[in-house]
Protein backbone atom coordinates (compact mmCIF):
# COMPACT_ATOMS: atom_id res chain seq x y z
CA UNK A 1 0.00 0.00 0.00
CA UNK A 2 1.12 3.67 -0.16
CA UNK A 3 3.07 5.11 1.86
CA UNK A 4 2.08 8.67 0.66
CA UNK A 5 -0.27 9.45 3.38
CA UNK A 6 2.44 8.81 6.32
CA UNK A 7 4.38 11.71 7.43
CA UNK A 8 7.59 12.23 6.78
CA UNK A 9 10.02 11.65 9.76
CA UNK A 10 8.34 8.02 9.83
CA UNK A 11 10.81 7.28 6.90
CA UNK A 12 13.38 8.66 9.21
CA UNK A 13 13.63 6.35 11.80
CA UNK A 14 14.08 3.04 11.58
CA UNK A 15 13.85 1.41 14.52
CA UNK A 16 9.95 0.86 15.03
CA UNK A 17 10.17 -1.09 18.56
CA UNK A 18 12.63 -0.42 20.68
CA UNK A 19 12.82 -2.54 24.18
CA UNK A 20 15.10 -1.55 26.84
CA UNK A 21 15.54 -3.32 30.33
CA UNK A 22 11.87 -3.65 30.42
CA UNK A 23 10.75 -5.44 33.59
CA UNK A 24 7.14 -6.38 34.28
CA UNK A 25 6.03 -7.37 37.49
CA UNK A 26 1.90 -8.30 38.73
CA UNK A 27 0.28 -7.08 41.31
CA UNK A 28 0.38 -10.59 42.69
CA UNK A 29 4.04 -10.18 42.70
CA UNK A 30 4.75 -12.66 39.60
CA UNK A 31 7.68 -11.25 37.31
CA UNK A 32 6.74 -12.05 34.25
CA UNK A 33 9.65 -9.85 32.67
CA UNK A 34 13.16 -8.65 33.84
CA UNK A 35 15.34 -6.85 31.48
CA UNK A 36 14.81 -7.52 28.09
CA UNK A 37 16.65 -5.75 25.59
CA UNK A 38 14.73 -5.98 21.65
CA UNK A 39 14.30 -4.13 18.81
CA UNK A 40 12.45 -4.53 15.83
CA UNK A 41 13.43 -2.65 12.42
CA UNK A 42 11.52 -1.78 9.51
CA UNK A 43 11.69 -4.65 7.29
CA UNK A 44 12.09 -7.06 10.23
CA UNK A 45 9.91 -9.86 11.21
CA UNK A 46 10.45 -11.09 14.63
CA UNK A 47 9.67 -14.20 16.12
CA UNK A 48 9.73 -15.07 20.03
CA UNK A 49 10.16 -18.29 21.08
CA UNK A 50 10.27 -19.16 24.89
CA UNK A 51 8.24 -21.92 27.05
CA UNK A 52 4.76 -21.78 28.18
CA UNK A 53 4.42 -18.62 31.04
CA UNK A 54 7.72 -17.05 29.79
CA UNK A 55 6.11 -13.61 29.51
CA UNK A 56 6.07 -13.55 25.69
CA UNK A 57 2.29 -12.93 25.42
CA UNK A 58 3.16 -9.73 27.83
CA UNK A 59 5.65 -8.70 25.34
CA UNK A 60 3.36 -8.00 22.84
CA UNK A 61 1.18 -6.87 25.53
CA UNK A 62 3.53 -3.67 27.00
CA UNK A 63 4.22 -3.53 22.66
CA UNK A 64 0.53 -2.51 22.07
CA UNK A 65 -0.27 -0.14 24.87
CA UNK A 66 -2.69 -2.54 26.66
CA UNK A 67 -0.20 -2.89 29.45
CA UNK A 68 2.69 -0.77 30.94
CA UNK A 69 5.96 -2.07 31.70
CA UNK A 70 7.05 -1.74 35.80
CA UNK A 71 10.85 -0.97 34.61
CA UNK A 72 12.37 -0.12 31.74
CA UNK A 73 11.54 1.83 28.24
CA UNK A 74 9.37 0.90 25.69
CA UNK A 75 9.15 2.94 23.06
CA UNK A 76 7.14 2.48 19.99
CA UNK A 77 7.36 4.57 16.94
CA UNK A 78 4.66 2.90 14.89
CA UNK A 79 1.60 4.81 14.45
CA UNK A 80 -0.43 2.18 12.70
CA UNK A 81 0.03 -1.09 14.66
CA UNK A 82 -1.76 -4.80 14.00
CA UNK A 83 -2.47 -7.16 16.38
CA UNK A 84 -3.60 -10.17 16.09
CA UNK A 85 -5.18 -12.64 18.71
CA UNK A 86 -4.63 -16.12 19.57
CA UNK A 87 -8.78 -16.61 18.80
CA UNK A 88 -9.79 -14.79 15.92
CA UNK A 89 -11.83 -12.92 17.99
CA UNK A 90 -14.51 -12.54 15.88
CA UNK A 91 -17.54 -10.90 16.58
CA UNK A 92 -20.15 -13.71 15.39
CA UNK A 93 -23.37 -11.71 14.59
CA UNK A 94 -21.16 -9.97 11.89
CA UNK A 95 -20.65 -11.35 8.57
CA UNK A 96 -16.66 -11.88 7.43
CA UNK A 97 -17.37 -8.15 5.48
CA UNK A 98 -18.78 -6.41 8.93
CA UNK A 99 -15.77 -8.32 10.97
CA UNK A 100 -13.37 -7.18 8.67
CA UNK A 101 -14.86 -3.08 8.92
CA UNK A 102 -14.95 -3.16 12.32
CA UNK A 103 -11.72 -0.99 12.89
CA UNK A 104 -12.10 1.07 10.29
CA UNK A 105 -15.75 1.36 11.34
CA UNK A 106 -14.50 2.49 15.58
CA UNK A 107 -11.76 4.49 14.21
CA UNK A 108 -15.31 6.83 12.75
CA UNK A 109 -14.19 6.02 9.02
CA UNK A 110 -16.56 6.65 6.54
CA UNK A 111 -18.83 3.58 5.37
CA UNK A 112 -17.25 4.14 1.87
CA UNK A 113 -14.07 4.32 2.83
CA UNK A 114 -13.97 1.25 5.54
CA UNK A 115 -15.61 -0.90 2.63
CA UNK A 116 -13.01 -0.15 0.63
CA UNK A 117 -10.63 -1.18 2.91
CA UNK A 118 -12.26 -4.07 3.78
CA UNK A 119 -12.96 -5.34 0.02
CA UNK A 120 -8.73 -5.26 -0.17
CA UNK A 121 -7.98 -6.68 2.59
CA UNK A 122 -10.77 -9.64 2.26
CA UNK A 123 -8.94 -9.86 -1.68
CA UNK A 124 -5.33 -9.94 0.15
CA UNK A 125 -6.32 -12.62 2.29
CA UNK A 126 -7.63 -15.16 -0.10
CA UNK A 127 -11.26 -15.00 1.19
CA UNK A 128 -13.14 -13.04 -1.96
CA UNK A 129 -16.71 -14.36 -2.26
CA UNK A 130 -17.24 -15.36 1.53
CA UNK A 131 -17.95 -11.41 2.44
CA UNK A 132 -21.63 -12.78 3.31
CA UNK A 133 -20.67 -15.48 5.69
CA UNK A 134 -20.91 -15.64 9.22
CA UNK A 135 -17.57 -16.38 11.47
CA UNK A 136 -19.16 -19.83 12.35
CA UNK A 137 -19.81 -20.92 8.86
CA UNK A 138 -15.89 -20.83 8.56
CA UNK A 139 -12.90 -23.18 9.26
CA UNK A 140 -10.68 -22.31 11.69
CA UNK A 141 -8.34 -21.67 9.38
CA UNK A 142 -10.71 -18.77 7.19
CA UNK A 143 -11.31 -17.39 10.84
CA UNK A 144 -7.71 -16.61 11.32
CA UNK A 145 -7.71 -15.45 7.54
CA UNK A 146 -10.89 -12.68 8.67
CA UNK A 147 -8.99 -11.78 11.88
CA UNK A 148 -5.75 -11.01 9.38
CA UNK A 149 -7.90 -9.22 6.99
CA UNK A 150 -9.49 -7.20 9.68
CA UNK A 151 -5.74 -5.89 11.38
CA UNK A 152 -4.64 -5.50 7.32
CA UNK A 153 -7.53 -2.71 7.56
CA UNK A 154 -5.33 -0.51 9.43
CA UNK A 155 -2.42 -0.54 6.93
CA UNK A 156 0.10 -1.59 10.14
CA UNK A 157 3.61 -0.25 10.11
CA UNK A 158 3.88 -2.88 12.95
CA UNK A 159 2.22 -6.15 13.24
CA UNK A 160 1.94 -7.89 16.44
CA UNK A 161 0.84 -11.71 16.11
CA UNK A 162 0.01 -13.76 19.15
CA UNK A 163 0.67 -17.40 18.49
CA UNK A 164 -1.97 -16.88 16.03
CA UNK A 165 -1.33 -19.81 14.58
CA UNK A 166 -1.42 -22.17 17.59
CA UNK A 167 -5.10 -23.94 17.21
CA UNK A 168 -4.86 -24.80 13.51
CA UNK A 169 -3.74 -27.77 12.10
CA UNK A 170 -0.25 -28.46 11.00
CA UNK A 171 -1.49 -28.12 6.96
CA UNK A 172 -3.61 -24.88 7.29
CA UNK A 173 -0.84 -23.25 9.46
CA UNK A 174 2.00 -24.06 7.06
CA UNK A 175 -0.16 -22.54 4.57
CA UNK A 176 -1.13 -19.49 6.42
CA UNK A 177 2.82 -19.18 7.02
CA UNK A 178 2.99 -18.83 3.34
CA UNK A 179 0.10 -16.33 2.92
CA UNK A 180 1.70 -14.60 5.85
CA UNK A 181 5.46 -14.75 4.36
CA UNK A 182 3.76 -13.20 0.83
CA UNK A 183 1.76 -10.15 2.65
CA UNK A 184 5.16 -9.43 4.68
CA UNK A 185 6.89 -8.75 1.84
CA UNK A 186 3.80 -7.24 -0.20
CA UNK A 187 2.56 -4.71 2.40
CA UNK A 188 6.17 -3.66 4.44
CA UNK A 189 4.69 -4.04 7.89
CA UNK A 190 7.73 -4.84 10.39
CA UNK A 191 6.41 -8.27 12.27
CA UNK A 192 7.14 -9.43 16.09
CA UNK A 193 5.64 -12.94 16.28
CA UNK A 194 5.02 -15.26 19.20
CA UNK A 195 4.90 -19.14 18.82
CA UNK A 196 5.59 -22.21 20.55
CA UNK A 197 6.82 -23.62 17.27
CA UNK A 198 10.75 -23.61 16.46
CA UNK A 199 10.45 -24.57 12.73
CA UNK A 200 7.19 -21.82 12.40
CA UNK A 201 9.48 -18.89 14.14
CA UNK A 202 12.58 -20.13 11.75
CA UNK A 203 10.49 -19.90 8.22
CA UNK A 204 9.05 -16.67 8.93
CA UNK A 205 11.21 -14.74 10.42
CA UNK A 206 14.57 -12.74 9.82
CA UNK A 207 15.03 -12.44 13.74
CA UNK A 208 14.49 -15.50 15.99
CA UNK A 209 14.51 -14.62 19.56
CA UNK A 210 14.86 -17.09 22.47
CA UNK A 211 13.38 -16.60 25.98
CA UNK A 212 14.06 -18.14 28.90
CA UNK A 213 11.57 -19.28 31.54
CA UNK A 214 9.82 -17.23 34.01
CA UNK A 215 10.77 -14.23 34.45
CA UNK A 216 11.58 -14.70 30.82
CA UNK A 217 14.20 -12.56 29.29
CA UNK A 218 16.20 -12.69 26.25
CA UNK A 219 19.13 -15.31 26.09
CA UNK A 220 19.78 -15.86 22.61
CA UNK A 221 18.93 -13.70 19.09
CA UNK A 222 19.63 -15.55 15.73
CA UNK A 223 19.71 -13.84 12.64
CA UNK A 224 17.81 -16.09 10.02
CA UNK A 225 20.02 -15.98 6.69
CA UNK A 226 17.58 -17.31 4.07
CA UNK A 227 16.15 -14.60 1.68
CA UNK A 228 13.13 -12.94 1.01
CA UNK A 229 10.29 -13.95 -0.35
CA UNK A 230 11.34 -17.45 1.01
CA UNK A 231 10.93 -20.69 -0.55
CA UNK A 232 8.84 -23.12 0.45
CA UNK A 233 10.93 -25.91 0.05
CA UNK A 234 13.92 -24.44 2.38
CA UNK A 235 12.20 -25.62 5.12
CA UNK A 236 13.81 -29.28 3.76
CA UNK A 237 16.80 -27.98 3.40
CA UNK A 238 20.03 -29.17 5.65
CA UNK A 239 21.15 -25.31 6.45
CA UNK A 240 17.00 -24.61 7.73
CA UNK A 241 16.99 -27.95 9.87
CA UNK A 242 20.87 -27.31 11.31
CA UNK A 243 19.06 -23.61 12.44
CA UNK A 244 16.13 -25.13 14.19
CA UNK A 245 18.45 -27.56 15.96
CA UNK A 246 20.13 -24.45 17.23
CA UNK A 247 17.38 -22.50 18.02
CA UNK A 248 15.54 -25.52 19.90
CA UNK A 249 19.13 -26.28 21.91
CA UNK A 250 19.27 -22.81 23.00
CA UNK A 251 15.05 -22.95 24.21
CA UNK A 252 16.19 -26.24 26.10
CA UNK A 253 19.12 -24.72 28.03
CA UNK A 254 17.15 -21.24 28.43
CA UNK A 255 14.21 -23.45 30.17
CA UNK A 256 16.68 -24.87 32.45
CA UNK B 1 -6.80 -17.26 -2.70
CA UNK B 2 -9.01 -20.26 -0.89
CA UNK B 3 -7.63 -23.41 -1.48
CA UNK B 4 -9.00 -26.64 -2.22
CA UNK B 5 -8.93 -28.02 1.32
CA UNK B 6 -10.49 -25.25 2.45
CA UNK B 7 -13.10 -25.25 0.54
CA UNK B 8 -13.69 -28.67 0.90
CA UNK B 9 -13.89 -28.05 4.94
CA UNK B 10 -16.90 -25.04 4.37
CA UNK B 11 -18.80 -27.86 2.11
CA UNK B 12 -18.37 -30.30 4.94
CA UNK B 13 -19.38 -27.38 7.51
CA UNK B 14 -22.43 -27.06 4.89
CA UNK B 15 -23.01 -30.35 4.97
CA UNK B 16 -23.29 -30.98 8.81
CA UNK B 17 -25.27 -27.45 8.75
CA UNK B 18 -27.86 -29.11 6.14
CA UNK B 19 -27.51 -32.60 8.54
CA UNK B 20 -28.25 -30.63 11.66
CA UNK B 21 -31.52 -28.91 9.78
CA UNK B 22 -32.65 -32.59 8.51
CA UNK B 23 -33.08 -33.32 12.40
CA UNK B 24 -34.82 -30.33 13.40
CA UNK B 25 -37.00 -31.09 10.27
CA UNK B 26 -37.94 -34.29 12.69
CA UNK B 27 -40.01 -31.77 14.95
CA UNK B 28 -43.41 -33.55 13.65
CA UNK B 29 -42.50 -36.62 15.83
CA UNK B 30 -42.08 -34.05 19.34
CA UNK B 31 -45.95 -32.34 18.95
CA UNK B 32 -47.79 -35.66 18.24
CA UNK B 33 -46.27 -37.28 21.23
CA UNK B 34 -47.33 -34.48 23.47
CA UNK B 35 -51.05 -34.85 21.76
CA UNK B 36 -51.01 -38.77 22.80
CA UNK B 37 -50.18 -37.40 25.98
CA UNK B 38 -53.00 -35.04 26.23
CA UNK B 39 -55.59 -37.44 24.35
CA UNK B 40 -54.65 -39.93 27.80
CA UNK B 41 -55.09 -36.89 30.33
CA UNK B 42 -58.38 -36.49 28.93
CA UNK B 43 -59.46 -39.83 29.31
CA UNK B 44 -58.15 -39.76 32.90
CA UNK B 45 -59.68 -36.70 33.74
CA UNK B 46 -63.11 -38.10 32.26
CA UNK B 47 -62.82 -41.00 34.57
CA UNK B 48 -62.51 -38.71 37.04
CA UNK B 49 -65.06 -36.44 36.41
CA UNK B 50 -67.43 -39.89 36.28
CA UNK B 51 -66.27 -40.90 40.07
CA UNK B 52 -67.11 -37.41 41.36
CA UNK B 53 -70.31 -37.21 39.37
CA UNK B 54 -71.48 -40.74 39.96
CA UNK B 55 -70.54 -42.00 43.42
CA UNK B 56 -69.57 -38.88 45.49
CA UNK B 57 -72.48 -36.00 43.69
CA UNK B 58 -69.90 -33.61 43.25
CA UNK B 59 -69.79 -32.94 39.49
CA UNK B 60 -69.02 -28.95 40.05
CA UNK B 61 -65.56 -29.90 41.66
CA UNK B 62 -64.50 -32.20 38.86
CA UNK B 63 -66.39 -31.31 35.76
CA UNK B 64 -66.98 -33.31 32.41
CA UNK B 65 -64.06 -32.35 30.00
CA UNK B 66 -66.77 -32.07 27.53
CA UNK B 67 -68.73 -29.63 29.75
CA UNK B 68 -65.53 -27.55 30.23
CA UNK B 69 -65.26 -27.30 26.28
CA UNK B 70 -68.46 -26.29 26.29
CA UNK B 71 -67.94 -23.40 28.38
CA UNK B 72 -65.15 -22.21 26.15
CA UNK B 73 -66.70 -21.93 23.03
CA UNK B 74 -70.50 -21.48 23.96
CA UNK B 75 -71.75 -21.93 27.75
CA UNK B 76 -75.53 -22.83 27.52
CA UNK B 77 -76.28 -22.05 31.19
CA UNK B 78 -73.68 -19.26 31.75
CA UNK B 79 -74.45 -16.87 27.84
CA UNK B 80 -72.84 -14.09 29.35
CA UNK B 81 -69.87 -16.28 30.91
CA UNK B 82 -67.69 -16.50 27.39
CA UNK B 83 -68.12 -12.57 26.38
CA UNK B 84 -66.69 -11.97 30.16
CA UNK B 85 -64.04 -14.63 29.74
CA UNK B 86 -62.58 -13.04 26.71
CA UNK B 87 -62.72 -9.75 28.08
CA UNK B 88 -60.67 -11.12 31.37
CA UNK B 89 -58.50 -12.52 28.39
CA UNK B 90 -57.69 -8.93 26.77
CA UNK B 91 -57.65 -6.97 30.50
CA UNK B 92 -55.01 -10.05 32.28
CA UNK B 93 -53.22 -9.99 28.66
CA UNK B 94 -52.80 -6.38 28.79
CA UNK B 95 -51.45 -6.15 32.17
CA UNK B 96 -48.89 -8.83 31.33
CA UNK B 97 -47.76 -7.10 28.76
CA UNK B 98 -47.25 -3.88 30.13
CA UNK B 99 -45.85 -5.57 33.04
CA UNK B 100 -43.33 -6.99 30.68
CA UNK B 101 -42.22 -3.67 28.76
CA UNK B 102 -41.90 -1.85 32.10
CA UNK B 103 -39.66 -5.08 33.28
CA UNK B 104 -37.91 -4.91 30.10
CA UNK B 105 -36.67 -1.47 30.56
CA UNK B 106 -35.91 -1.28 34.30
CA UNK B 107 -33.95 -4.54 34.15
CA UNK B 108 -31.86 -4.01 31.14
CA UNK B 109 -30.94 -0.55 31.73
CA UNK B 110 -30.37 -1.66 35.41
CA UNK B 111 -27.69 -4.41 33.83
CA UNK B 112 -26.57 -2.48 31.82
CA UNK B 113 -25.63 0.46 34.93
CA UNK B 114 -24.32 -2.80 36.73
CA UNK B 115 -21.91 -3.14 33.92
CA UNK B 116 -19.91 -0.10 33.79
CA UNK B 117 -18.12 -0.69 36.87
CA UNK B 118 -17.93 -3.75 39.69
CA UNK B 119 -18.56 -0.84 42.17
CA UNK B 120 -21.86 -0.23 40.63
CA UNK B 121 -22.56 -4.18 40.21
CA UNK B 122 -21.57 -4.56 43.99
CA UNK B 123 -23.55 -1.79 45.05
CA UNK B 124 -26.28 -2.43 43.00
CA UNK B 125 -26.76 -6.72 42.73
CA UNK B 126 -28.24 -7.20 46.26
CA UNK B 127 -31.10 -5.04 45.33
CA UNK B 128 -31.77 -7.56 42.78
CA UNK B 129 -31.39 -10.36 44.68
CA UNK B 130 -34.06 -8.68 47.57
CA UNK B 131 -36.54 -7.46 45.08
CA UNK B 132 -36.16 -11.49 44.12
CA UNK B 133 -36.50 -12.53 47.77
CA UNK B 134 -39.19 -9.96 49.00
CA UNK B 135 -42.38 -11.88 49.67
CA UNK B 136 -45.09 -10.01 47.17
CA UNK B 137 -47.74 -10.83 49.35
CA UNK B 138 -46.31 -8.61 52.39
CA UNK B 139 -46.31 -5.45 50.32
CA UNK B 140 -50.30 -5.91 48.96
CA UNK B 141 -51.57 -3.82 51.58
CA UNK B 142 -49.04 -1.07 51.06
CA UNK B 143 -49.40 -1.23 46.97
CA UNK B 144 -53.10 -0.93 47.61
CA UNK B 145 -52.86 1.89 49.59
CA UNK B 146 -50.28 3.77 47.59
CA UNK B 147 -51.50 2.91 44.42
CA UNK B 148 -55.17 2.13 44.28
CA UNK B 149 -56.38 -1.28 43.45
CA UNK B 150 -57.14 -1.24 40.10
CA UNK B 151 -54.76 -1.29 36.64
CA UNK B 152 -51.36 -0.04 38.27
CA UNK B 153 -50.97 -1.75 41.37
CA UNK B 154 -51.44 -4.84 38.94
CA UNK B 155 -49.07 -3.60 36.84
CA UNK B 156 -45.99 -3.25 39.80
CA UNK B 157 -47.06 -6.72 40.94
CA UNK B 158 -46.45 -8.12 37.54
CA UNK B 159 -43.19 -5.96 37.06
CA UNK B 160 -41.96 -6.97 40.53
CA UNK B 161 -42.61 -10.41 39.59
CA UNK B 162 -40.95 -10.63 36.02
CA UNK B 163 -38.18 -8.25 37.03
CA UNK B 164 -35.42 -10.69 38.15
CA UNK B 165 -34.40 -12.85 35.53
CA UNK B 166 -34.24 -9.29 33.28
CA UNK B 167 -31.73 -8.20 35.65
CA UNK B 168 -29.78 -11.02 36.11
CA UNK B 169 -29.82 -12.57 32.17
CA UNK B 170 -28.95 -8.92 30.63
CA UNK B 171 -25.94 -8.52 33.10
CA UNK B 172 -24.82 -12.05 32.49
CA UNK B 173 -25.20 -11.53 29.15
CA UNK B 174 -23.03 -8.33 28.94
CA UNK B 175 -20.52 -9.78 31.07
CA UNK B 176 -20.08 -12.55 28.01
CA UNK B 177 -18.05 -11.27 25.85
CA UNK B 178 -13.91 -12.48 26.05
CA UNK B 179 -10.87 -10.59 27.03
CA UNK B 180 -9.69 -10.68 23.34
CA UNK B 181 -12.88 -8.90 22.33
CA UNK B 182 -12.55 -6.30 24.98
CA UNK B 183 -9.19 -5.72 23.99
CA UNK B 184 -9.91 -5.18 20.38
CA UNK B 185 -11.91 -2.56 20.93
CA UNK B 186 -9.89 -1.17 23.67
CA UNK B 187 -6.95 -1.21 21.12
CA UNK B 188 -8.78 1.27 19.26
CA UNK B 189 -9.61 3.52 21.61
CA UNK B 190 -13.29 2.63 21.89
CA UNK B 191 -15.37 4.35 24.77
CA UNK B 192 -17.62 3.11 26.53
CA UNK B 193 -20.78 3.60 25.15
CA UNK B 194 -19.22 2.52 21.74
CA UNK B 195 -17.86 -0.91 23.75
CA UNK B 196 -21.75 -1.02 24.85
CA UNK B 197 -23.74 -0.62 21.33
CA UNK B 198 -21.70 -2.65 19.23
CA UNK B 199 -20.09 -5.38 21.48
CA UNK B 200 -21.55 -5.53 25.12
CA UNK B 201 -25.35 -5.47 24.12
CA UNK B 202 -25.33 -7.50 20.79
CA UNK B 203 -23.53 -10.08 22.76
CA UNK B 204 -25.94 -9.72 25.09
CA UNK B 205 -28.84 -10.31 23.11
CA UNK B 206 -28.98 -14.25 22.95
CA UNK B 207 -29.30 -14.27 26.71
CA UNK B 208 -31.44 -10.65 27.32
CA UNK B 209 -34.09 -13.12 25.01
CA UNK B 210 -33.63 -16.43 27.51
CA UNK B 211 -34.48 -13.82 30.17
CA UNK B 212 -37.29 -12.24 28.43
CA UNK B 213 -38.92 -15.44 27.76
CA UNK B 214 -38.73 -16.04 31.55
CA UNK B 215 -40.01 -13.24 32.62
CA UNK B 216 -42.89 -13.16 29.84
CA UNK B 217 -43.96 -16.35 31.39
CA UNK B 218 -43.71 -14.75 34.74
CA UNK B 219 -46.12 -11.78 33.50
CA UNK B 220 -48.70 -13.61 33.13
CA UNK B 221 -48.69 -15.17 36.63
CA UNK B 222 -47.89 -11.70 38.05
CA UNK B 223 -50.90 -10.20 36.02
CA UNK B 224 -53.34 -13.30 37.24
CA UNK B 225 -52.03 -12.67 41.46
CA UNK B 226 -52.09 -9.39 40.81
CA UNK B 227 -56.06 -9.35 39.63
CA UNK B 228 -56.25 -11.67 42.87
CA UNK B 229 -54.87 -8.98 45.36
CA UNK B 230 -56.69 -6.11 43.85
CA UNK B 231 -59.84 -6.71 42.58
CA UNK B 232 -61.36 -3.17 42.14
CA UNK B 233 -62.22 -2.38 38.81
CA UNK B 234 -62.62 -4.57 35.44
CA UNK B 235 -61.67 -8.38 36.10
CA UNK B 236 -59.07 -10.01 34.28
CA UNK B 237 -58.90 -13.34 34.45
CA UNK B 238 -57.59 -13.77 38.12
CA UNK B 239 -60.43 -12.09 39.51
CA UNK B 240 -62.68 -14.76 37.32
CA UNK B 241 -60.90 -17.27 38.73
CA UNK B 242 -62.08 -16.88 42.23
CA UNK B 243 -65.73 -15.75 41.19
CA UNK B 244 -66.52 -19.06 39.44
CA UNK B 245 -64.77 -21.30 42.28
CA UNK B 246 -66.72 -19.32 45.17
CA UNK B 247 -70.09 -20.01 42.87
CA UNK B 248 -69.64 -23.49 42.10
CA UNK B 249 -69.23 -22.98 38.39
CA UNK B 250 -67.39 -25.85 37.90
CA UNK B 251 -66.97 -26.15 33.87
CA UNK B 252 -66.51 -21.74 33.89
CA UNK B 253 -63.88 -22.07 36.54
CA UNK B 254 -62.04 -25.09 34.80
CA UNK B 255 -62.59 -23.28 31.15
CA UNK B 256 -60.86 -20.26 32.55
CA UNK B 257 -57.72 -21.59 34.23
CA UNK B 258 -57.25 -23.40 31.14
CA UNK B 259 -57.29 -19.84 29.34
CA UNK B 260 -55.10 -18.74 31.78
CA UNK B 261 -52.73 -21.96 31.09
CA UNK B 262 -52.83 -20.92 27.33
CA UNK B 263 -51.82 -17.26 27.85
CA UNK B 264 -48.90 -18.17 29.70
CA UNK B 265 -47.74 -21.28 27.00
CA UNK B 266 -48.32 -18.45 24.41
CA UNK B 267 -46.63 -15.56 25.37
CA UNK B 268 -43.50 -18.12 26.31
CA UNK B 269 -43.63 -19.78 22.98
CA UNK B 270 -43.75 -15.83 21.54
CA UNK B 271 -41.05 -14.43 23.03
CA UNK B 272 -39.04 -17.78 22.34
CA UNK B 273 -39.83 -17.26 18.33
CA UNK B 274 -38.93 -13.94 18.53
CA UNK B 275 -35.47 -14.33 19.83
CA UNK B 276 -35.05 -17.04 17.50
CA UNK B 277 -35.92 -14.42 14.81
CA UNK B 278 -33.72 -11.85 16.23
CA UNK B 279 -30.16 -14.02 16.83
CA UNK B 280 -31.25 -17.11 15.75
CA UNK B 281 -28.87 -16.46 12.70
CA UNK B 282 -25.68 -16.19 14.97
CA UNK B 283 -26.62 -18.03 17.94
CA UNK B 284 -27.57 -21.68 18.56
CA UNK B 285 -30.38 -21.91 21.57
CA UNK B 286 -30.44 -25.22 22.68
Amino acid sequence: MSTATAPLTETVTSTLLDFHDVEMTFPDGTVALRGVHLTVDRGEFVSVVGPSGCGKSTLLRIASGLESASHGVAQVDASRIGYVFQDATLLPWRSVQDNVELLAELNGQSKQARRAKADRAIELVGLTGFEKHLPKQLSGGMRMRTSLARSLTLDPELFLFDEPFGALDEITRERLNDELLRLFVEQQFAGLFITHSVSEAVYLSTKVVVMSGRPGTVVRTFDVPFPMPRDPDIRFSPEFAELVGEVSRALREGHR
Amino acid sequence: MVTLQEVTESRAARATSLAVRRTKKRTPATWWQPVVVLALLVGVWWLVAAYYDKSKGLAFLVPYPHLVLQALVNDPTQPTFNQELWQALGRSTTVALTGLAIAIVIGVAWAVLMSQARWLERSLYPYAVVLQCVPILALVPLIGALFGYGFPSRVIVTVMIALFPMVSNTLFGLQSTDKGQRELFQLQGAGRGTRLAKLQLPAALPSIFVGLRTSAGLSVIGAIVGDQFFQRGNPGLGVLIQVTASRLMGPELYATIIVASLLGVAVFLLFGLLGRLAVGRWYDFS
